[in-house]
């Protein structure tokens, strides 16, 4: 895809500066994209990579700073302006409505000619231009019985049906499969060839490396550099990045694992109506190693996550921590026996974002020596506590009476973090712990983990990040539609077949299909 | 930061309480009426010599008491507004027990008085919390309609079987005790001591104990304490206990202490303004000492006002809304004023 020719400039974005209040998201930012490339906008959460976009599609507009397209001055105030131009941009969440179809999607927001709709021409159009790009997608279908990827598919139909010449992705491959991920890559390059000129905000260096042709690089708002990406490696971006050398593989020290530490036999969870959640997983955790649960979101790693720490009672099977019996207890006796959890989201159930991080610290042990003495809250103790554990995992944070939500998101999931590891449990169950974390935040989570199963703690991974899970585990387990496709050694079978077996391809197939 | 925090928690309501006595002089200017001499005959009214003081105090003791049983549910998270009731089913109970010979000492029969009373205040506050925390049904709407059961209750039982017997009057015979006086004049009863002891108690249970750790962190996420092991079911519960028990304490205080009998409208809806008690004083226990007073003078004064001006005694609802309005306004315009540099920001 990387073309020597040098392609006319389409956009250029000039002393781009964006104010929320006091805080510069973007500071005199010069992006130029030309016609007909792949350009990346690289950056860690807060970058100001989504804002800048937002400013270029009209969610607000720039504090300071011009836009030219073909070299014409034009002004985005807000995103009819931006459409109007020729932008489009396909969202990370995507802005569909489950119950109408394709097409009624589709027109939702576009202007009609006349007042009466129409939908039969629209729904041709559709077909016609999903049928140009290979999408494969009925317009009569309604969003809710399409997969993920299809979903994008339409929002990409979308932008394309509103006669987007410039794309923006933001996020794009966050939600999808390996294969998913492929299959719209492919679609890329299809719009490229079609004179589409696409911006890819991503913070995945693998993606730039594999479809961008020139990447752009944020760091706290400022541009760092824009280069060829045949001119780079993922290291010196990485260094753009984060601005400090940056350890991208985390070496794991071969270790035979211990007894166990937590296993469950044949468990089920069905929702209200019946439907199978889990459906009968059976599995050993031994200390000192990291088991990874591989998977798609929504095929019951959450529910398995739930019936390991007590969150949710498992209508059959048994869970044992240790020689211990704890089917049906509640959380507060898994906590009790030392089962440490890092929940899937820290803002929701991780943590009391109004609370102080001292307070956060001490949820669990609140009524614990030597917290707490006959009832009565010893907050010496508790901020001395405190204190200690923010040196000691680096939380920056001006004090300890700060409330959680002053926190980045980094910061708060290093609270949980310390929490967790701090009430020197036995096992730890740890959902999506990087979800969300910039590379600097990611690369300390991931070694505090590892230490952890160094340590000989077991460690539980669920993530829906392969990568994380091949980066961790000592062992995987596939999980589709609440069951275990399989599981084996780290490194048994390929990036490929494991993708595969996540969605929902039997193991057999998976591993003779790619060699 | 903390500083910053616990200023505006105290700056709000004074800023509310002004902006209402502003807004009700203009509100008086602009009906013809001369501000100056109404709040002055409302100071007077409220302040102006010991008997009316206190009167002011008796009056501010139920708003007090129902104030801080508000606050207790809403920290862990359950809006209780049916304090009203709780106060009439605590007031039924001191009666029904009051006006009973049980051979006890007077101390004793006060104090099985008062608990009962609690305890009544309890058990109703127990439906609408069990609803919520087990059913899922919302508190604000079950405990409203339960305070119309609650004052047609009084009223049916004052028509027949709590009347006085042989007498016509809606109300119950005269209790055989009466809650301690700590002055004579005017008879100022214990109860401003049970409100005292009240807000101290909450203000030292909220920051000083493990249960009072819990309850905050049950009214912020009951989400995430679940998923630390605390029970935010039990929380919730034991919080809507206290909340109960105050508010019958409430209803007891009325009946023992101010009139001695079970009468018809003995609470001029105490357990409504327990609410605008319990927000103006921005949730914090002693900040009920004053927001109750402040509630206290307006009532105790505005007959006063009335008097001298011919102002309806209601005017002082004005001033009271306004300053509730105000605190709620002042709580969420920093974030609304970023929300809004956020979108209009100098393009």
């Amino acid at each position: 895809m990387h073309t020597q020719r040098k392609k006319s400039l389409i956009l250029k974005m000039e002393g781009a500066t964006k104010k929320f209040g006091n805080l510069i998201a973007n500071d005199n930012v010069n992006f130029e994209l030309r016609k007909g490339e792949i350009h990346a906008l690289l950056g860690e959460n807060g970058a100001g990579k989504s804002t800048l976009m937002n400013c270029l599609y009209g969610i607000f507009p720039l504090t300071k700073g011009k836009i030219f397209l073909n070299g014409k001055e034009i002004v985005i105030n807000n995103t009819q302006d931006a459409i109007k131009y020729g932008i489009g941009m396909v969202h990370q969440h995507f802005m569909l409505i489950e119950q109408l179809t394709v097409t009624e999607n589709i027109i939702l927001g576009t202007k009609q000619k006349g007042p009466w709709l129409d939908v039969k021409t629209v729904e041709k159009e559709i077909k016609e231009l999903s049928d140009k790009y290979r999408f494969n997608i009925d317009p009569q279908e309604k969003i809710k019985n399409l997969t993920v990827g299809m979903q994008q598919r339409v929002e990409i139909l979308k932008t394309l049906y509103r006669n987007a010449d410039i794309m923006i992705f933001d996020e794009a491959t966050a939600v999808l499969t390996p294969q998913e991920v492929n299959q719209l890559f492919g679609i890329i390059r299809r719009l490229v060839n079609e004179g589409k000129s696409i911006i890819m905000i991503t913070h995945k260096l693998e993606e730039v490396m594999e479809i961008c042709d020139r990447v752009t690089v944020l760091r706290n708002g400022r541009m760092i550099g824009s280069l060829e990406v045949k001119d780079t490696s993922p290291r010196k971006l990485a260094n753009m990045m984060v601005g400090r050398d940056v350890v991208l593989d985390i070496a794991r020290k071969d270790k035979a694992p211990g007894d166990v530490a937590l296993e469950i036999k044949d468990i089920v969870v069905k929702d209200r109506h019946g439907k199978h959640l889990i459906d009968g997983i059976t599995v050993q955790l031994r200390k000192g190693e990291i088991l990874g649960i591989a998977g798609i979101d929504g095929n019951g790693q959450i529910e398995l996550s739930g019936v390991l720490t007590g969150m949710i009672p498992a209508k059959q099977g048994k869970v044992k921590i240790g020689d211990d019996d704890v089917s049906g207890k509640k959380a507060k006796h898994f906590i009790d026996k030392k089962v440490s959890h890092i929940p899937q989201d820290r803002q929701k159930t991780g943590l009391i974002m109004e609370f102080s991080v001292m307070e956060n610290l001490i949820l669990q042990e609140h009524s614990k020596s030597p917290f707490c003495h006959f009832g009565i809250m010893n907050w010496k103790e508790i901020r001395r506590h405190a204190d200690n554990l923010i040196s000691e995992y680096q939380i920056k944070v001006p004090n300890a009476s700060v409330p959680a939500k002053a926190l980045s998101g980094g910061n708060q999931q290093k609270v949980i973090l310390a929490r967790e590891i701090d009430r020197q449990s036995n096992v730890l169950i740890a959902v999506q712990p990087t979800r969300g974390l910039d590379i600097g935040a990611t690369e300390y989570v991931r070694s505090k983990i590892l230490e952890q199963r160094d340590k000989g703690i077991a460690v539980l991974l669920i993530s829906t990040e392969l990568d994380e899970i091949l980066a961790l585990s000592d062992r995987i387990a596939v999980m589709y539609k609440g069951k275990f496709v399989d599981v084996f050694k780290n490194g048994k079978y390929s990036r490929e077949q494991i993708g595969l077996m996540m969605s929902g391809v039997t193991k057999d197939v998976a591993i003779n299909n790619v060699c | 930061m903390k500083i910053c925090e616990s200023a505006k928690k105290i700056i709000s309501p004074v800023v509310g309480v002004f902006t209402g006595i502003f807004v009700g002089a203009l509100i008086m200017l602009i009906r013809g009426f001369d501000p100056l001499v109404a709040y002055k005959a409302l100071f007077m009214g409220a302040f102006g010599s010991v008997d009316n003081f206190i009167t002011t105090l008796i009056k501010t003791t139920p708003l007090g008491l129902t104030g801080l049983a508000v606050l207790i549910a809403y920290r862990a998270g359950i809006f209780n507004i049916g304090c009203e009731g709780q106060l009439q089913l605590g007031a039924i109970m001191a009666t029904v027990i009051g006006v009973t010979n049980y051979g006890l000492s007077d101390e004793m029969h006060i104090i099985v008085c008062i608990m009962a009373a609690m305890l009544a205040g309890i058990m109703f506050a127990m439906i609408p919390a069990i609803a919520k925390i087990w059913r899922g049904y919302n508190e604000i709407v079950v405990t409203m309609l339960l305070n119309y059961v609650a004052v047609y209750f009084t009223q049916f039982l004052l028509q027949g079987a709590l009347r006085e017997p042989g007498q016509m009057f809606p109300q119950s015979a005269r209790l055989l005790v009466r809650l301690p006086v700590i002055f004579s004049v005017k008879r100022l009863h214990i109860g401003i001591v049970f409100f005292l002891l009240a807000s101290v108690f909450l203000y030292l249970l909220l920051n000083q104990l493990s249960f009072g750790f819990r309850v905050r962190a049950v009214g912020l996420n009951p989400n995430a304490c679940d998923y630390a092991g605390i029970s935010s079911k039990r929380t919730m519960l034991s919080a809507m206990i206290i909340s109960g028990a105050l508010a019958g304490l409430a209803g007891a205080c009325e009946v023992m202490g101010v009139h001695g009998r079970l009468v018809e409208n003995f609470s001029p809806g105490y357990g409504y303004d327990a609410i605008a008690v319990a927000l103006l004083a921005n949730l914090h226990p002693l900040g009920v000492l004053a927001s109750a007073l402040f509630f206290g003078v307006l009532r105790s004064g505005a007959a006063n006002m009335q008097i001298a001006t011919n102002l309806p005694v209601a005017f002082v609802q004005i001033v009271q809304g306004v300053a509730v309005i105000c605190v709620i306004i002042l709580d969420k315009l920093p974030d609304y004023l970023r929300s809004m540099g956020r979108t209009t920001n100098a393009i």
